[in-house]
C-alpha cells in the first residue's frame, strides 16, 4: 500500500503526523551505558593480555612467520583440505548408498558409519600408524584365493598416509549423517518429479535433489571444517610435522611454551575466521531462488505479491 | 502431437490392475482405454484411488496385478520369450520420458529459473540441443501466457503461475500422453481459471490427456469421456453430458449432488 492511499482515507492534516514514514526512534540511554560499560571491560582486558609478559609477545611475533612454522601451517592446511575432499566424496557415497534400497549397499554404509563414528579419532590414527604390528603385509587377492599383489606394510603407511586415512575416514563417517540428512530435507515430490520425467537416479541425485540439499549441508559442513583444521593437530602423536607438532619442536629447544602455543592459536583463529567469510558466500549461493532471502520483507507471503503482478498485467 | 498414433489402438491400455498397500487395497480391478488425442476426466470421491491410478500409469507406484501398456510397451514390464521380467530403473526412465506429468503441488525445481526447468528434460534426458531447447520453452511460454517470467524463480510467481509453468516443462519434453494429478487443487480459488484454459486449449489442439480433478466444469467443457471412480473401481463412464447428466450410478448421483 502506498501512502497516497491512506491520505485519500483521511483528508486531514493528522493522517500525515500518524503515518509511521515520518516515526523517531528514542534515543535509549540505557543502551549506550551498556554498550560503553562492556567495552570498557573488553577494552581493559586486552590492554592487561597485551601487557602481561608471561605471554612473551616479542617471541610470538619472531616466531609467527619462522620457516618451521610455515612449514607446519602448510602440513595442516594441506591435511586438512585432502582428508575434507576425500570425507566429502566418501561421505557422499555412503550417504547414497544409505538411503538405497539396495540392502546390501545400506547395511555396509550403517557399518562403516557405525565403526568409524564410534571410535575416537586419536586411537584410529594410533591404529593406522602402527598398522604393520597388526598386518605385516598388505595385499590384494581373491577371498581365500591367490594373492594378486602385495606390499611391506612399513612402506605403505608413513605419517602422512596414517594421517590422512586416519582423519579422511573419520570424516566421512561424519559427513555421511549430514549428507543424508541434508538429502532428506528435500521435498519427496522433487525426486518424484525428476523420476516422473524419466531422469535417472543418478541424474536426479546430481541435477535436482544436491543442489537443494546443499542449503542445510553446507552449514554443518563449515562446521566440520572447522573441527578438522584443529583435529589435525591431534596427528602430532604420530610424528607428523603439523602446525602444533613444529611449534611444540621449538618450544622443545626454547622452552618458550605459552608464546608458542599463543603462535599456534593466532593462526588457528585466522584460518577459521577466513572460512567463516567463505562459508557465507557458499551459503548465499546456495539459497537463489529463495526470495526470502532477497530484498523482500521476511513475513512477506509470496502468493500475495504474485498477485499483485498478475493483476498489473 | 497428437498424430505419433494414427491407428485406432488405444494409447493407454490398463487391463486388472490391482494396487494395494500392504493390507489396504485401493485399486481393484481397474479396466481402461484411452484412445490418441481423447481427453478423459477421472472424477471420484477423496480415497477412491484414482490419483493413486493414475501414478501407475507411468509407475511412480508398482502395481501388484495386472497390466498397463502405453504405447504398445508394458510399463515396468519386458517380455522375454514368455517370461514377464520387470524392467531395469534405467529403462522405465526411458519408458516415462514421453510422458508428461503435472503435479498438485506443481513441484517446479526451485533453485533452477523458469527457463531452466523446462529445458532440464529435453536437453538432460532427451538430448536436444539447448539452443534449440530454449527457443522451444520460450514457445511453450507464449504459449502458457508466462512470456515474461523466463528468468523467474518459481517462488516468485504465483500458484496459477507456477502451475502454468508445470504444464510447459510437460510439454517439453514432446509428450505422446499428459497426466494432470489434480492440477487446480492447491490453488487458490481465483487462480483456477487461469490452468483450467491452459488445459482447455491443450485439450483442444489433440492432446491425449488424464485429467484427476474436482472440477466438474472442466469436465463437461473439456473432456471426450468422463469416468467415475469409486472405491477402486470404474463404476461408471461415458460421455460428459451422460455421466454428468445423467448418472446411473447411486454413487455417481450422490457424488454429483453435492455439486449441484
Amino acid at each position: 500500500m502506498s501512502t497516497q492511499h491512506t491520505t485519500d482515507v483521511s483528508p486531514s492534516g493528522d493522517a500525515s503526523v500518524r503515518d509511521v514514514a515520518n516515526a523517531h526512534t528514542p534515543f535509549r540511554y540505557d543502551r549506550l551505558i551498556l554498550w560503553l560499560a562492556v567495552g570498557a571491560v573488553v577494552a581493559n582486558f586486552a590492554w592487561i593480555v597485551a601487557n602481561n609478559e608471561n605471554f612473551g609477545w616479542p617471541v610470538v611475533r619472531q616466531y609467527f612467520f619462522d620457516p618451521t612454522v610455515m612449514q607446519g601451517l602448510y602440513v595442516s592446511l594441506g591435511l586438512t583440505v585432502v582428508a575434507m575432499v576425500l570425507g566429502i566424496a566418501l561421505g557422499l557415497v555412503l550417504a547414497v548408498a544409505r538411503m538405497s534400497t539396495d540392502r546390501l549397499a545400506s547395511t555396509l554404509s550403517a557399518w562403516f558409519v557405525w565403526f568409524f563414528r564410534g571410535t575416537p579419532l586419536l586411537v584410529q590414527l594410533i591404529f593406522w600408524y602402527n598398522m604393520s604390528t597388526l598386518f605385516p603385509v598388505l595385499s590384494i587377492s581373491i577371498p581365500f584365493g591367490p594373492t594378486l599383489a602385495s606390499w611391506e606394510t612399513n612402506s605403505v603407511i608413513t605419517p602422512m598416509t596414517a594421517a590422512i586415512a586416519g582423519l579422511a575416514l573419520n570424516e566421512a563417517a561424519y559427513m555421511a549423517e549430514i549428507i543424508r540428512g541434508g538429502l532428506l530435507s528435500v521435498d519427496r515430490g522433487q525426486g518424484e518429479t525428476a523420476e516422473a520425467f524419466g531422469m535417472t537416479r543418478a541424474r536426479s541425485l546430481w541435477r535436482v535433489i544436491i543442489p537443494q540439499a546443499m542449503r542445510s549441508i553446507v552449514p554443518p559442513t563449515g562446521n566440520q571444517l572447522i573441527s578438522m583444521i584443529k583435529a589435525t593437530s591431534l596427528v602430532s602423536v604420530i610424528a607428523m610435522a603439523d602446525l602444533l607438532y613444529s611449534v611444540q619442536s621449538i618450544y622443545n629447544r626454547t622452552f618458550e611454551i605459552i608464546p608458542m602455543l599463543m603462535v599456534a592459536v593466532i593462526w588457528y583463529l585466522l584460518i577459521t575466521s577466513i572460512l567463516n567469510v567463505g562459508q557465507g558466500y557458499i551459503e548465499r549461493y546456495y539459497s537463489r531462488g529463495d526470495r526470502r532471502t532477497g530484498n523482500d520483507g521476511p513475513a512477506e507471503k509470496p502468493a500475495a505479491t504474485a498477485l499483485a503482478e498478475e493483476a498489473s498485467h | 502431437m497428437t498424430a505419433m498414433n494414427a491407428t485406432t489402438e488405444p494409447l493407454v491400455k490398463a487391463r486388472n490392475v490391482h494396487k494395494a498397500y500392504e493390507s489396504l487395497e485401493v485399486l481393484k480391478g481397474i479396466d481402461l482405454d484411452v484412445m490418441p488425442g481423447e481427453v478423459v476426466v477421472i472424477l471420484g470421491p477423496s480415497g477412491s484411488g484414482k490419483s493413486t491410478f493414475l501414478r501407475c500409469i507411468n509407475h511412480l507406484e508398482a502395481i501388484g496385478r495386472g497390466s498397463i501398456m502405453v504405447g504398445g510397451e508394458q510399463i515396468g514390464y519386458r517380455l522375454k520369450g514368455d517370461r514377464l521380467v520387470k524392467l531395469s530403473a534405467n529403462a522405465i526412465a526411458r519408458q516415462r520420458s514421453r510422458i508428461g506429468m503435472v503435479f498438485q503441488q506443481f513441484n517446479l525445481y526451485p533453485h533452477m529459473t523458469v527457463l531452466q526447468n523446462i529445458i532440464e528434460a529435453p536437453v538432460g534426458v532427451h538430448g536436444e540441443n539447448r539452443a534449440a531447447a530454449i527457443e522451444n520453452a520460450e514457445r511453450l511460454l507464449a504459449r502458457v501466457g508466462l512470456s515474461d517470467k523466463v528468468h523467474s524463480y518459481p517462488r516468485q510467481l504465483s500458484g496459477g503461475q507456477q502451475q502454468r509453468v508445470a504444464i510447459a516443462r510437460a510439454l517439453a519434453i514432446r509428450p505422446q500422453l499428459m497426466l494432470f494429478d489434480e492440477p487446480t487443487s492447491a490453488l487458490d480459488p481465483e487462480l483456477v481459471g487461469e490452468v483450467l484454459n491452459t488445459m482447455r486449449d491443450l485439450a483442444e489442439q489433440g492432446l491425449t490427456m488424464i485429467v484427476v480433478t474436482h472440477e466438474i466444469s472442466f469436465a463437461r467443457e473439456a473432456a471426450d469421456r468422463v469416468v467415475f471412480m469409486d472405491d477402486g473401481h470404474i463404476v461408471e463412464q461415458g460421455k460428459p453430458d451422460d455421466v454428468l447428466g445423467n448418472p446411473q450410478h447411486p454413487r455417481t448421483k450422490a457424488f454429483l449432488a453435492r455439486f449441484l
